[in-house]
Parts: C-alpha cells; sequence; structure tokens
C-alpha cells in the first residue's frame, strides 16, 4: 500500500534550552485511520503535530503527505486546535467564522459560500447558532464551531491537539461521539493527541505511546473494537479493560523513567 | 435614608447635583465674595456665551480648531495604525525602528513647536503638523503592542486557513489588535484637542484657543470662561462620540471581557 502520511525520525530541539521535545520519532498513518497519540505531559505529542501540520519545522527528519514533504500547512490536513477561544475568532460571528477557510479559495459568490457554510454548521448541530458569537456559546460549541470550520475546507485529516481537554466530562463525550460520526461519515483520516487514555483508546484504531521527554515512540497498539463505539458498551468491552490496564501500566512506567532522567 | 444611599450607589444625579451647587457656589461668590472682574458670575458667562454662538463668532473658531485638530489626527491615525502594523507583524521592522521610536518617543509634542515653526512656519501647516506629531505616537506605540501580543495560536489557525498575509492582516491582525488600537486613538484624541489649543495660542488667528486668550488680553473675561466652557464640552462630547463608536467597533471584545 502506498504511503500516505509518514513522521519520519522526526527530531526537535528548542534550542532555547536545548533539550530535545521530541527524537527520532517515525510511525505512518494510512489513508482513513483514526490514530491517537498520547505521552506523559511534556513528550512533545504537539509539537510533533505542530511540525506534521506544516506549522513548525523539525530539527531532523520529515513529514511526507503521499510522498511530499510537509513544508507549510497544506488544505488536505486541517489543524484543531486545544484553544478554541482563540482559534475560534472572537470579532466574528460563527457563520463568519466558518466561511473564513473558504471565502478566499475560490470565486464562489458569498451565498453560495454562506449556504456551505450553514451546512456545515448543520452537521456539527450548530444551525441555530449562525448569528452567535462565541462568547455567546459554550466551550463545547465554540470547538464544534472550529470543527465545523475545518470540515468547510474538505480536509482529507484532521490533525486535532487535545481538542476536547478543555470541555467538561459530558461535552466531551458528546463530542468524542460526534467526530466519531464525522470521521466515518466523511472518510476522513485524524490524528488525535490527547493525553487521556480512555478517550485514545475510546476513538482511535490504533495508539501511538510516546515516551517521557524526549518523545520517542514507545509503542504502538491496535484497537481492535468495532464501530460504531458506545459510550458505555465499547468501556466495559474486555478488550478495552486489557488495553486500557496495559496503556496505563506502560504510561506509569514511561513518567517514572521520565523523572529519574530529570533527577 | 437606606433609599438614599441606594441612590448615591446607583445612580449619577448625585455628580450632576454637585456640578449644579458648584455652579450656584461660583455665582454666589463672584456676587457677594469677590467682587473682581476676573470672577464675573456665572450668568454673566453664560450670555457672553449666548451672544458669542448667536453672533457665529464661537461657532467660526470652533470649526477652525475642530478642522486642523481632525486633520492632523486622522493623519496620524492613518500613519500610526499603518505603521504600527508593520512593526508589530515583522520583527524586522521592528528591531529597525523601535530603539528610534524609545528615542522619539519621549519627546513632549509642545516641543516640537519651535522646530515647526522654522521649518513649515507659523501658518496652518505647521498647527496640523504638530498636532501629527503629538498623537502619532500613542497611536504607533498601542497599534504595535496590541499586534504582539496576538495569541501565536491565532496566527497558526491564519496559516491552517491558508489566509495571505494581507488577509491575515486583515482579518485576524487588525480585528485582534483593535482594542488596544482604539485605546491608543483616544488617547491621542485628547492630546489632539490639547495640541490645537495650544498651538493657536501661540501663533493663530482663529480657533478656540486663539478665542480664548484674545479675550483674556482684551480683558473680556466673560468671554474668556465662555471659551473655556466650550472648550470643555467640545471635548466631552468627542469622547463621548468616541465612546459610542468605539463600543460599535468592539462590541464583542467589551462583552466577551465583561467590560460594559
Amino acid at each position: 500500500m502506498a504511503e500516505y502520511l509518514a513522521i519520519d525520525r522526526l527530531s526537535k530541539q528548542f534550542s532555547a534550552h536545548g533539550r530535545a521535545a521530541c527524537k527520532d520519532i517515525s510511525f505512518a498513518v494510512r489513508r482513513r485511520e483514526f490514530v491517537a497519540l498520547i505521552g506523559p505531559s511534556g513528550c512533545g505529542k504537539s509539537t510533533l503535530l505542530h511540525i506534521a501540520a506544516g506549522l513548525s519545522a523539525p530539527t531532523s527528519g520529515m513529514v511526507r503527505l503521499k510522498g511530499e514533504p510537509v513544508t507549510e500547512p497544506r488544505p488536505e490536513m486541517m489543524y484543531v486546535f486545544q484553544q478554541y477561544t482563540k482559534s475560534i475568532f472572537p470579532w466574528k460571528t460563527v457563520l463568519d467564522n466558518v466561511c473564513l477557510g473558504i471565502k478566499y479559495r475560490s470565486r464562489t459568490p458569498r451565498a453560495k459560500l454562506e449556504e456551505a457554510a450553514r451546512a456545515q454548521l448543520k452537521v456539527v448541530g450548530l444551525a441555530a447558532y449562525a448569528d452567535y458569537y462565541p462568547y455567546q456559546l459554550s466551550g463545547g460549541m465554540q470547538q464544534r464551531v472550529a470543527i465545523a470550520r475545518a470540515l468547510a475546507r474538505r480536509p482529507e485529516i484532521l490533525l486535532m491537539d487535545e481538542p476536547f481537554s478543555a470541555l467538561d466530562a459530558m461535552m466531551r463525550v458528546e463530542l468524542q461521539d460526534l467526530l466519531l460520526w464525522l470521521w466515518q461519515d466523511v472518510g476522513l483520516t485524524i490524528v488525535f493527541v490527547t493525553h487521556d487514555l480512555d478517550e485514545a483508546l475510546y476513538v482511535a484504531q490504533r495508539v501511538v505511546m510516546l515516551s517521557a521527554s524526549p518523545g520517542s515512540v514507545a509503542e504502538i497498539i491496535d484497537v481492535p473494537l468495532p464501530y460504531p463505539r458506545n459510550q458505555v458498551e465499547t468501556r466495559r468491552e474486555p478488550v478495552y479493560l486489557e488495553l486500557r490496564a496495559h496503556l496505563y501500566n506502560s504510561m506509569v512506567q514511561q513518567v517514572i523513567a521520565g523523572r529519574a532522567e530529570v533527577s | 435614608m437606606n433609599g438614599f444611599v441606594r441612590w448615591l450607589e446607583t445612580s449619577r444625579g448625585s455628580g450632576v447635583i454637585l456640578i449644579v451647587l458648584l455652579l450656584g457656589f461660583w455665582q454666589f461668590s463672584a456676587l457677594y465674595i469677590m467682587d473682581t472682574p476676573t470672577w464675573p458670575p456665572v450668568t454673566r458667562i453664560f450670555v457672553a456665551w449666548y451672544e458669542n454662538i448667536a453672533d457665529g463668532t464661537i461657532i467660526k473658531h470652533l470649526l477652525a480648531t475642530l478642522w486642523r485638530q481632525m486633520l492632523g489626527y486622522g493623519l496620524a491615525v492613518v500613519l500610526g495604525i499603518s505603521l504600527g502594523l508593520a512593526i508589530g507583524y515583522y520583527r524586522i521592522v521592528y528591531n529597525l525602528l523601535e530603539p528610534l521610536i524609545e528615542v522619539f518617543r519621549p519627546i513632549p509634542g509642545p516641543a516640537y513647536l519651535p522646530v515647526l515653526v522654522l521649518f513649515v512656519g507659523i501658518g496652518h501647516e505647521m498647527k496640523v503638523v504638530l498636532i501629527l506629531v503629538a498623537s502619532f505616537f500613542p497611536i504607533l506605540l498601542n497599534t504595535y503592542g496590541g499586534v504582539r501580543s496576538i495569541d501565536p495560536v491565532q496566527f497558526d489557525t491564519a496559516r491552517t486557513l491558508g489566509l495571505t498575509t494581507l488577509q491575515t492582516l486583515r482579518e485576524v491582525v487588525l480585528p485582534a489588535a483593535s482594542p488596544q488600537i482604539l485605546t491608543g486613538m483616544r488617547i491621542s484624541l485628547a492630546i489632539s484637542l490639547i495640541l490645537a489649543i495650544l498651538s493657536e495660542m501661540i501663533v493663530s488667528n482663529d480657533g478656540l484657543g486663539y478665542f480664548t486668550l484674545l479675550a483674556e488680553r482684551t480683558f473680556k473675561v466673560p468671554e474668556m470662561y465662555a471659551g473655556i466652557f466650550t472648550l470643555a464640552l467640545f471635548g466631552y462630547v468627542l469622547n463621548r462620540l468616541f465612546l459610542m463608536g468605539e463600543a460599535r467597533l468592539i462590541r464583542w471584545h467589551q462583552e466577551s471581557s465583561g467590560r460594559k
């Protein structure tokens, strides 16, 4: 099978303190795959995603999309930020935020653009909120706007950096299910960074575990749980519980190893 | 009693009453305590004020002041915002110009006056340039300060949405920095009025500064106070109009940050 999205021996060093954020990371993501990236805090998983999006440059190694090196943001890949209060522009209405990603791309008349944006808002359940400003919405709704804005650009890949970590528990599960539904419905490829084991196991087909700082791939596990997944049923499957125990132990080991290295 | 305290707490009526009381005290003191031409009763000031408005004198001078102020201020807004955007957005421009700005910034606006008189003369242009120079710096500094404090996530978002530099400036940078830009513009609005009046007091043949100083020099003391009253009212109206415009432009900011 032809290579799709490849992270190839990627390292990143911040010159300021000379310490590496991630070191020699390699893994590949298949088309239409849902991969979660987890690891102890400070392991460089967000840095990795930032580089994969073409938003910053690696110190060595490269990211390739369909065989081509990624050196700047590509239209096939959309990034969903953890900080939705900043990423969703507070001076624009929900509709204008969604339109922003598409209005400069084609000569489509404004009415058509708005129609497309409204359709996208409907998909994420925000049809009634098009004319609201972000500060009038809850956190979960704001992150839905970010997802709608990303999807309006018809990307193949979503790169998501802890997108639900700032949300409360109920909103988080709701958005996990929305995301899974979108993934299957639209046929997206998703790389999802999280520090939450349960979230990683619940959404992903494969989980890439990074070691503590400087992060490198500690292990990659398959999650052979069927879709559609269910917040209650899936989370009590023996396979799920077993993988959770395994990942938990593995994570604890990474954290301990990371502390040993620092001291 | 409780109701009175509540009124003091919730209404600004007490402040208005204080002003009326002070005017009353002024009137009383001028009539019965300090009987001197330098302290005319408020009623005589109001009469002079009314007469000078009715015969068009004050209006004429007000328009002259407004015209040179707005010309200088308007140019300062355009130049300050455009240069501020460039300095805030491009690190290279910042490194190049920031030290220079630090050198010029502490110079008080009026200090430019003698230099301008030498180079531009004592006419209308000198006053406009003086107002421009003095109003320029607060706008410039607030603009690049605002741009430089924009969160990197917002620039990253613009990049992932495929916006060009110009599109980013228009859709992201300018609105994100607008609360701070408007703060600079408001500071400069007050400064521009100060410099307009000052320059009119020094060399001019029209404007409220000229009117007020001429009244003093010709011992028309009520007219002098009328000029000052006009300036107070004028400054107040300008600021109110500005705040109204600001509220329209950055309602998202004021409401999301809980400021009203």
